[in-house]
């Protein structure tokens, strides 16, 4: 049994140090600082400023745009429907197979809508793509921080003759950490996906200008460098999956802190 | 009526539109990948395309049971690891562990389910591939290769890890503490109580748990995509390539817009994934409802 | 018992938590102006019966409510009956203090807020005045902007009360309000609610036969979710006519 919990503790760090022992000589400022140069896939110089921003704009856009969608909708199932009525319960259950969906689901879907719409792979069709997928995210997780909420503090503001909408002003204000929680895990995942944003953002060694310009992220300039047979290119790949790792770890790290705050906070 | 309770009302109808149009969605989703796969539908039987090994989409032909079968294969190994380990690992946190201990090894454990795909990938190509490669391949076949089917169930494994222990805890935690009281009580050790209370009483719980690590393990991409091969082939021992269903539709996807066939082969593919997926999503997600409201 | 114009009346009220029978056929009239106590032992419906009286089971979908609670004669559950008016008409105090998660200032402004006053100095006129009523003010006035948790229990209860106040009701609900707080706070509590008598119908929920004594005129005994007895305070608690009530106030000594 302590074998088993040595395994798999030690599997994160195993990974961790393999990234880091790897990825760490490879890096340097030139990496963070520049975009690639024209032969910068066969060793030329350059760095992959654009896939950092282009990771950075998709993930702060879907969360933004989840984060307008999803409030709406945990607030709905929580003050407008009874507890456990039906449609709460089955938009649940909507949420949680949706949750389990593989981001190449998404992404494959994604593309086909695009495509039916005519849009070219973008910025906009990955914000798209990945706001789909990170929904089901702040949804479960911001209905389970909601839920935490003590009955008695919606009756304190009903007691008053609130209406439910501005009871749930209240809830949200209460639950402000665990939303932005919600936000963080979210964020991380979205900087981390490859599969959803293969096809629907496209590529591109520039940083977009708009939103209908081609980006290209962090995971999939750390996928196609990787498949490069020159060495050189190949280290820069360890270079960026560490960079990915080391934002997310800092985005999970300070999810983990705030929630804890927030629940030596609660009356 | 008072302007605050039409606010009231107008919000309400506004989120009960989004709500309805978000859970619309993963109908659309549904209905999107079949009726983009229907052109391949027609022209041949599902169970043609399940059971033909044989793919050649310059032929028209689409047999998907190489790549069934890589997916199986992957996904096997990836619990056959996965499970062992994490059942006793949630064992140990939930019943043994010191708190303290307990405080530092949920933490690790949540941190590794945020590593992304591809990170997960790159340590596979770093690591597990070369030590298959050199260390343990060797002593079993004759040309070995890392790249292999066992290579995408390690990294898989791994990757799966942070589910099942928690889905596990959760499970566990729904046992009421006054059974394991009891059985303690009439002299059972630590152990026996684990085993005739705590596996017994939760074995719906640990069964759906599997499940769904099931469904997260058949729809993995990237990280498998990076260390199983993709040499199409239904594999034969753990030590050959394979491609799954899923790197199919990464590696292929997004180029083959000029043959609509192809196209439809391959969302007929993640049409597959999504039926399975969702089934075995909902179906879990229920038990497990079931099994949470019983406690309470 | 009954009263020439009661405040709030409750006629053949039956509760179900779904197949739990909570309340049971009640009939009561609360008088006006006066303290009524209900008291009763753990688990007998007090606090479900109080929650009736501004239909704060409404979000329960469980909770199956069938008979009348006529508010000054009008049946809050009609069909057309306005929840969020019947609830400003009633303050609530619970078992534990819920401020909201805001400073003591918009605590009590929270109220007025969502009923539409906006000018400033009414706010802080009206901040001022129920912080004053529930004797808060001293101990407050210099930190109006802080948020309301880091107040001690005793003094978040106090501003539950004064949140209650602003918003102008007639009658105020107490579910044990003083069971979290110490002696000290709670003879304060229950000092507030002789004082506001004059001006409200007080209904309060106690486990302590001596509270009931001190503060309310009314008591009713429930039991397993009936109103057993339902008499003034010194007769219920001295002579009390029926079996069940006797043996639950036998060991009150007055
Ligand atoms: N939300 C609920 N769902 C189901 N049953 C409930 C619920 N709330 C209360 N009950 C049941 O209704 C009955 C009355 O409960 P209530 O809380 O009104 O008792 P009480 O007199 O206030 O007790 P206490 O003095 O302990 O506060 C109890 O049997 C309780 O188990
Ligand atoms: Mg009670």
């Amino acid at each position: 049994m302590v074998f088993a919990t040595v395994i798999i503790v030690g599997s994160f760090f195993l990974i961790v140090g393999t990234i880091v022992s790897k990825g760490f000589p490879a890096l340097s400022w030139e990496m963070l600082s520049e975009i690639p140069s024209g032969d910068f896939y066969m060793g030329g110089e350059g760095g992959i400023l654009n896939s950092i921003l282009g990771s950075l704009y998709i993930a702060a856009g879907s969360s933004l745009l989840a984060l307008i969608i999803s409030v709406p909708i945990v607030i709905y199932i929580n003050m407008y429907l009874k507890k456990s009525s039906w449609m709460g319960n089955l938009t649940r259950l909507g949420y949680d197979v949706l949750f389990g969906m593989p981001s190449i689901v998404y992404g494959a879907f994604g593309f086909t809508l695009m495509i039916y719409l005519g849009m070219r792979a973008s910025l906009l069709g990955g914000i798209v793509t990945v706001t789909l997928l990170i929904i089901p995210i702040m949804v479960r997780t911001m209905d389970e921080v909601i839920r935490t909420v003590p009955k008695e503090l919606f009756d304190a503001s009903y007691s008053l003759g609130a209406t439910r909408l501005e009871t749930s002003r209240v809830v949200l204000k209460q639950v402000a950490p665990g939303i932005l929680t919600a936000v963080l895990l979210a964020f991380g995942r979205g900087i981390g996906d490859v599969a959803s944003v293969m096809f629907t953002a496209g590529f591109s060694n520039d940083i977009p200008k708009s939103l209908e310009d081609p980006a290209s992220t962090l995971p999939l300039a750390v996928f196609n460098q990787l498949s490069s047979p020159v060495e050189e290119v190949q280290s820069r790949a360890y270079a960026a999956a560490l960079v990915l790792t080391i934002i997310v770890l800092l985005i999970s790290i300070s999810a983990r802190v705030l929630s804890k705050r927030l629940s030596k906070n609660k009356i | 009526m008072n302007i605050r309770l039409i606010k009231d009302k107008l919000a309400g109808s506004t989120m009960l539109i989004l709500t309805l149009a978000s859970v619309l969605l993963a109908i659309l989703v549904g209905w999107g990948l079949y009726y983009k796969s229907l052109p391949l539908l027609e022209e041949n039987s599902v169970w043609d395309l399940l059971s033909s090994s044989v793919w050649k989409p310059s032929k028209g032909e689409f047999g998907f049971f190489a790549f069934i079968m890589g997916t199986l294969w992957v996904t096997g190994i990836a619990i056959v690891i996965a499970l062992p380990l994490c059942l006793l690992c949630a064992i140990f946190i939930s019943e043994y562990a010191h708190p303290r201990l307990r405080k530092i090894v949920v933490p690790v454990v949540d941190l590794l389910s945020g590593i992304p795909p591809v990170v997960f990938g790159v340590w596979g190509v770093l690591f597990v591939v070369p030590l298959i490669e050199d260390y343990i391949a060797p002593v079993f076949v004759d040309y070995p290769m890392g790249y292999s089917v066992l290579a995408g169930g390690i990294v898989l494994g791994v990757m799966i890890f942070p589910l099942i222990i928690s889905l596990l805890l959760e499970v566990f935690s729904a046992v009421p503490k006054e059974m394991r009281d009891a059985s303690l009580s009439m002299g059972a050790t630590q152990w026996q109580t684990v085993k005739f209370v705590l596996l017994r009483k939760s074995k719906p719980g640990i069964i759906v748990s599997v499940v769904l690590a099931v469904s997260r393990a058949f729809g993995e991409t990237i990280a498998v995509l990076m260390v199983c091969g993709s040499v199409i082939m239904v594999p034969g021992s753990v030590f050959d390539p394979g491609y799954p269903l899923p790197a199919l539709i990464a590696n292929n996807y997004g180029e083959m817009l000029s043959a609509p066939e192809y196209e439809s082969a391959l969302l007929f593919a993640a049409f597959l994934l999504f039926v399975i997926i969702f089934l075995f999503n909902a179906i879990s997600r229920i038990v497990l409802g079931r099994i949470k409201r019983k406690i309470e | 018992m009954t009263f020439e114009t009661p405040h709030i009346s409750v006629q053949n009220l039956n509760l179900y938590y779904g197949a739990n029978h909570a309340l049971k056929n009640i009939n009561i009239d609360i008088p006006n102006k006066k303290v009524t106590s209900f008291i009763g032992p753990s688990g007998c419906g007090k606090t479900t019966l109080l929650k009736t009286f501004n239909r704060l089971h409404d979000s329960s979908l469980e909770v199956r409510v069938e008979g009348k609670v006529l508010l000054d004669g009008e049946n809050i559950y009609d069909k057309n009956a306005e929840v969020t008016s019947i609830r400003k008409k009633m303050g609530l105090l619970s078992q534990r203090p819920f401020p909201l998660p805001m400073s003591i200032y918009d605590n009590i402004a929270y109220g007025p807020r969502i009923h539409g006053e906006r000018d400033r100095h009414k706010l802080d006129e009206i901040v001022e005045r129920h912080l004053k009523d529930v004797a808060l003010w001293p101990e407050v006035k210099d930190r109006l902007k802080s948020p309301a948790s880091r107040l001690s229990i005793g003094q978040q209860q106090r501003l539950c009360l004064a949140r209650g106040l602003a918003v102008n009701p007639e009658i105020i609900l107490g579910d044990e309000p003083t069971s979290a707080l110490d002696p000290k706070s709670t003879q304060k509590i229950e000092e507030l609610f002789i004082e506001l008598k004059e001006k409200y119908t007080i209904v309060l929920v106690t486990h302590i036969l001596r509270q009931a004594r001190r503060v309310s005129d009314y008591v009713a005994y429930i039991y397993n979710g009936e109103i057993i007895e339902f008499a003034p305070t010194e007769e219920l608690l001295l002579n009390p006519k029926q079996k069940l009530t006797q043996e639950y106030v036998k060991g009150f000594v007055s």
